[in-house]
């Protein structure tokens, strides 16, 4: 799985377009510490990240200081990263989670980093691997678009302005009741755009 | 362990969000621990953060720590395993520094008569009430009409109500207003892990006597 070191310079394309690549470079930074592959990996989920802690109410400096927490903590720990965890993507966003439950909200992050479940193994069967991871992404995505505006609302809310359902019922003056239907009926449509694709 | 009570689909949501309060959060990470159904569901959730995350519209960041920051960074050597299972004790590992590893070895306040309890110390300013309820067989739980959303996962033992029994994994997630009868099982009481929105006036007492 390792490349060699002086492979040629990180390709700088998005992760959406190619996961593996940014698997790859996760294990060159776990393998040998590979600063270069780091940059990649930085250029590429930093302004991601600083982007999601702004959404999540953070001001601009203190989303800027958890970008960089968060990628050092990709540094710090990419020996715990192996692609039977999720891809790269998963895996970083993570990080970004449970740092801005620990600094936005100053709880403990009870949820820890994908672990190794015995599950997957069957779930996602060898080499098709990257494709699949891909193309459930594209799929989630679709589906997000396509998603009514009330549905689309509460997962946004939940997801990218980290609001708890009781949250969003009193910010959208919505019973408790009618959120988790919504919610509900978002993730029906996510889980059958999932299941169709086995 | 046969799991047939599950938390609701956006409670897991908002867990797998990051965004329920972290009593509610401690339930289900222990919940999960244990049933691989709703693992399966949280991964397929997480599928909606990291598609969110994905698009939304970078901003522009400073370069990258210095070289010298990264390798000091490196000192701060990462937890080799992330917890995430039961113990041998029924008590979820990330659970064990706070109560130790063993239902049978740790302290247990009184409240009523057939009823203890284990606060669990959550992080200052984090609202909500997150505890371990021991009742003996046969006993009713304290009076429950609750202000808020409650959430009860079973360790040991099992209790019934109106909703059917609760044997150990099964999860009870009750929104506001919701009204049950719980009655811990006849030969081996229960023991739970509860998180509420508010914490029931009978627990003030036996807190504070610690």
């Amino acid at each position: 799985m390792l490349r060699v070191r002086d492979e040629g310079h990180a390709r700088r394309s998005l992760a959406v377009k190619a996961p593996r690549t940014m698997a790859d470079l996760l294990q060159r930074v776990a393998a040998n510490g590979d600063v270069e592959a780091f940059k990649a990996l930085f250029e590429t989920y930093a302004p991601r990240v600083k982007s999601y802690m702004l959404r999540q109410g953070a001001d601009p400096a203190t989303a800027e200081e958890l970008a960089q927490e968060t990628l050092l903590a990709v540094w710090r720990k990419a020996a715990l990263y192996s692609d039977e965890k999720g891809s790269a993507t998963t895996w970083i966003f993570t990080i970004a989670r449970n740092l801005r439950i620990d600094r936005l909200r100053k709880e403990v992050a009870w949820q820890p980093l994908p672990e190794n479940n015995d599950e997957r193994a069957s779930e996602d069967p060898g080499p098709d691997e990257e494709l699949s991871e891909r193309e459930r992404g594209e799929r989630v995505r679709a589906t997000l678009a396509e998603l009514p505006p009330d549905q689309s609302e509460v997962v946004n809310l939940a997801f990218i302005e980290g609001l708890s359902h009781s949250e969003i019922a009193k910010r959208l003056g919505l019973p408790l009741g009618t959120v988790k239907s919504r919610m509900r009926l978002a993730y029906q449509k996510i889980r059958g755009a999932l299941e169709d694709l086995r | 362990m046969t799991i047939t009570h599950h938390p609701d689909i956006a409670t897991l949501m908002c867990c797998s969000a990051g965004s329920q309060p972290e009593a509610c959060a401690a339930v289900i990470a222990s919940h999960l621990a244990v049933c691989p159904q709703c693992r399966a569901e949280a991964r397929k959730m997480q599928k909606i953060g990291v598609a969110l995350f994905d698009s939304l519209e970078p901003e522009t960041v400073a370069v990258p720590p210095p070289v010298a920051t990264m390798r000091a960074a490196e000192a701060d050597t990462p937890e080799k395993s992330e917890p995430c299972v039961l113990s041998a004790g029924e008590i979820p590992q990330f659970l064990v520094s706070c109560v130790g590893p063993c239902l049978d070895r740790m302290s247990w306040d009184p409240v009523a008569r057939g009823l203890w309890t284990h606060a669990i110390a959550l992080s200052p300013g984090a609202c909500g009430d997150l505890r371990l309820l021991k009742v003996e067989p046969g006993a009713a739980f304290p009076d429950h009409t609750h202000v808020g959303w409650e959430l009860t996962l079973v360790l040991r033992g099992s209790y019934s109500d109106e909703f059917g029994t609760f044997l150990p994994g099964d999860v009870a997630d009750l929104d506001e207003d919701t009204h049950h009868n719980p009655v811990a099982c006849a030969q081996n009481g229960c023991i739970c892990l509860m998180a509420s929105e508010h914490k029931h006036p009978l627990f003030s007492g036996a807190d504070r006597a610690k």
